[in-house]
């Protein structure tokens, strides 16, 4: 259900898993994150993931349990890769199955918007003026107020 | 003699930059809050001063907590930068 990996993904695959054998569920929403190539006004050449591994599958599994319990969802599988990645580069996958798709829909949005704000992961974006972090998004804190 | 509470201490992406390591053993004659913990580690060292001030998130034993969180026994304290994942 969690995975958190070097290792890129590939969407038919999770797609797949999702409604195989899955004769209840009528909706499947899936969400991808990708690496831009322009953050806060500089040109991104790659970033590094770092993440605190024993906290990790904790804080996710966490937030997919509280949309479990808010919505009636049927499958769940949620990925986030660490690491080096490049432009273009896949970096989260969020798939959600339910009877209809108002449940998964929203709970998609609802473990994005906790996991950005809650999953101990940090961005390195390598610039051509060097490195630095990535600042947190208010946009972000605010878009989890919602639920 | 009692030891007192052993706290390890953890600290990750800008904040481990900044300190200069990513762990450290830390120990206090009691029971306290991470509040408490921040000041303490401020006063052992004023090099923690810009490193805890200001936006940092706390976690004990891997579960985000806020200041007021009381620190059980050889737990595992975690300061680090909002987070930027996704």
């Amino acid at each position: 259900m969690i995975r958190v990996t070097e290792d890129d993904f590939n969407v038919a695959d999770e797609y797949r898993a999702l409604i195989n054998d899955n004769g209840k569920d009528g909706a499947v929403v899936f969400f991808v994150g990708l690496v831009r190539d322009m953050n806060q006004g500089s040109k991104i050449l790659n970033l590094q993931l770092e993440h605190y591994p024993a906290m990790t599958e904790k804080a996710l599994q966490r937030i997919v349990e509280q949309a479990k319990s808010r919505w009636q969802l049927g499958r769940v599988k949620l990925i986030h890769r660490i690491g080096s990645l490049s432009i273009n580069d896949q970096i989260v996958f969020v798939g959600v199955t339910s009877q209809h798709r108002e449940a998964s829909f929203q709970a998609a949005q609802f473990i994005m918007d906790y996991l950005k704000t809650e999953a101990p992961f940090w961005k390195k974006e390598r610039t051509p003026e060097g490195e630095r972090w990535v600042d947190a998004n208010d946009k972000d804190t605010e878009a989890k107020s919602r639920w | 003699m009692e030891i007192g509470n052993v706290i390890k201490v953890l600290f990750f992406a800008s904040l481990r930059e900044k300190v200069g390591c990513d762990s450290m053993i830390f120990s206090l004659d009691d029971v306290t809050t991470v509040a408490e913990l921040k000041k303490a580690l401020i006063k052992y060292d004023p090099q923690f001063i810009p490193v805890l001030e200001g936006k940092v998130l706390s976690a004990v034993n891997q579960e985000l907590v806020n200041d007021n969180f009381k620190i059980p026994d050889d737990a595992e304290v975690a300061f680090f930068p909002p987070v930027t994942g996704g």
